[in-house]
């Protein structure tokens, strides 16, 4: 098999051993993208002249610097990328530079990656299909009439298209993990915390947090160890030391207890994901997991809260786009005119249905009836979650209730949309590290996801479960009809 | 839930956000669906529930109050849709 076609860690393990050289992949990368990428749509842009500025650096190193060195990687467009143009998908940032990277960007460049693009998304991450970008949707490498999720769609597209072997998306309500999911790769949110976001453009800043996709789960760890850490620049940034996530794998996972959540698995899941997760918990039980039921009584309330709690917080984060600092303005002789103008035509519809959601719950008179409580139901979430994990070490559940859906089928009912996020968006809430590895694929062929959720800052678990798991059931080596028939 | 065209209204106005009469009519329904739907909160029993705004860890580290450069004024600028080279350009607002 073509270097390019493995997953991340053994690219990295090709570099290291000189069986190929950063240039050279990062050739074979671009030769891809420009292949699929008309179809698929999951790059906003490329990068190209500093991508092989950081290709050639790395083949010129005597020293490799770590395990991304030479390794191309791609971001979503919600990272801000000093003199790149980002747009987190919105037509209100076209044409925006920002005039600095953010820390992730900086650490990955530090780490002597190859940066190569940006990545399509749901507009400022709000969606579950990348239908809500400005720029048109990115389509599912399984099934190009078929969403790959969102809203780090893109993202989750060219790991599997095998554009690139490892990306960095956000995860607010699930926009790692569903993705990730639905078109058959790995894809973590750490613990809230654990990755600095700044110079990541806001969201919802109480459940906002990054992480990264890659096809294997130890191209997850290499990528999360890169990216982890205190940063003086994002005051909600854990100063907790970041382990080494891929030497952690080794462990193995003999005597883990995992908790399997009654009310993850009920009414609106499709019956083949029930199936193949379930015998995914099978194949950790054979590897030693005990495996016990448990409750989390709570979970279902997530989604009625987290759009009063994620729509308050965003619509107080998008107050920003004014018109007068940076990205797009509308022509208008009146301030407020101004103001009214830029973000009707700047904002999608999404966007702007959210902004009124969250401003109406948190106005004068609504305030105590939703915004304060939803917070007590988040409280209550978060609170089932300490209560399980008194006797468990990881619970083990469905990542997304369907497979990936048409494009098209649920763009005009928002609700519909938002029912998608229902076993991702706890996690959110209560702030925990969550993973999305593949667990087979349904009767159409399309891939299922398994989702495992840890406790705080404990996503060594999560890998060690996933990397097990993976080795064993071996789905994410699978192609996509789309990559096999452009030829190995 | 139902929400009418008028708080629509009154929403968009608080939000900055000028609506054609289309929008105003389908984000009535819409939003009225999924006000529907979060309606459920209010049955559940969270008596004696603190509410909980952050799921972060309580403490947050200081650093020294330190003065360190910032951005230079003409890289920002360089963003802004109008300015002069010393500040953002905005409509008048003072007569």
């Amino acid at each position: 098999m073509k270097v390019d076609l493995l997953p991340l860690s053994r690219v990295s393990a090709a570099l290291a051993a000189r069986e190929v050289s950063p240039e050279a992949l990062l050739e074979s990368s671009l030769e891809r993208i420009r292949a699929l990428d008309g179809k698929l749509h999951a790059f906003l842009r490329l990068t190209e002249g500093e991508a092989r500025a950081a290709a050639k650096a790395a083949s010129q190193r005597r020293e490799r610097i770590g395990p991304l060195d030479g390794v191309p990687i791609a971001l979503k467009d919600i990272f801000c990328m000093e003199g790149v143009e980002t747009t987190a998908g919105s037509r209100i940032l076209k044409g925006y530079l920002p005039p600095y990277d953010a820390t992730v960007v900086r650490k990955l460049k530090q780490a002597g990656a190859v940066i190569v693009g940006k990545l399509n998304m749901d507009e400022f991450a709000m969606g579950s299909s990348t239908e809500n970008s400005a720029f048109g949707p990115t389509r599912n490498p399984w099934d190009l009439e078929r969403t790959p999720g969102g809203s780090s769609g893109g993202s989750a597209a060219a790991v599997a298209a095998r554009m690139v072997p490892g990306t960095l998306g956000t995860d607010t309500g699930g926009s790692i993990r569903q993705p990730a999911a639905l078109v058959g790769c790995a894809g973590m949110k750490p613990t809230y915390g654990r990755v600095s976001r700044f110079g990541v453009i806001a969201f919802a800043s109480s459940l906002d947090q990054v992480g990264a996709f890659a096809q294997d789960v130890r191209g997850v760890a290499l990528l999360l160890s890169a990216i982890a850490g205190h940063d003086p620049d994002d005051q909600t940034s854990s100063t907790r030391p970041v382990p080494d996530y891929a030497a952690s794998l080794a462990r193995g996972v003999r005597g883990l207890r995992i908790g399997v959540p009654a009310e993850y698995f009920g009414e609106g899941l499709q019956p083949e994901i029930d199936k193949a997760v379930r015998a995914g918990i099978e194949v950790l039980r054979s590897e030693g997991c005990e495996v016990k039921p448990i409750s989390l009584p709570n979970s279902p309330h997530a989604i009625a809260a987290y759009y009063i709690v994620a729509t308050a917080e965003a619509s107080s984060n998008l107050a920003r786009y004014d018109g007068v600092r940076y990205g797009h303005r509308a022509r208008a002789t009146q301030l407020l005119e101004m103001y009214e103008r830029t973000r009707a035509e700047g904002f999608g519809a999404e966007v702007k249905r959210r902004i009124m959601l969250g401003t109406y719950a948190l106005s004068a008179g609504y305030y105590d009836a939703y915004y304060l409580r939803a917070q007590k139901v988040r409280a209550l979430i978060r609170r089932d979650f300490d209560t399980a994990f008194a006797t468990v070490d990881a619970v083990v559940c469905p990542t997304s209730p369907t497979t990936a859906f048409r494009l098209g089928e649920k763009v005009d009912d928002p609700l519909a949309m938002y029912l998608n996020d229902i076993y991702t968006v706890p996690v959110n809430l209560a702030g925990l590290p969550g993973i999305s590895v593949p667990c087979g694929f349904d009767n159409k062929r399309l891939p299922i996801g398994m989702q495992l959720i840890g406790k705080p800052f404990d996503e060594e678990t999560l890998l060690r479960l996933a990397h097990a798991y993976e080795q064993r059931a071996g789905f994410a080596e699978q192609l996509p009809p789309l990559v096999e028939h452009a030829g190995r | 839930m139902a929400i009418d065209r008028a708080q629509v209204r009154h929403v968009a106005r608080l939000s900055r956000l000028a609506l054609s009469p289309e929008e105003e009519e389908r984000f009535a329904a819409q939003l009225g669906h999924v006000l529907e739907y979060i309606e459920r909160l209010k049955a559940i029993d969270v008596s004696g529930v603190e509410p909980l705004s952050f799921a972060g860890e309580a403490s947050s580290p200081m650093r020294e109050d330190l003065s360190r450069p910032c951005l230079p004024r003409e890289k920002v600028l360089a963003q802004a849709p109008e300015q002069d080279g010393q500040a953002f350009l905005v409509p008048r607002i003072i007569e």
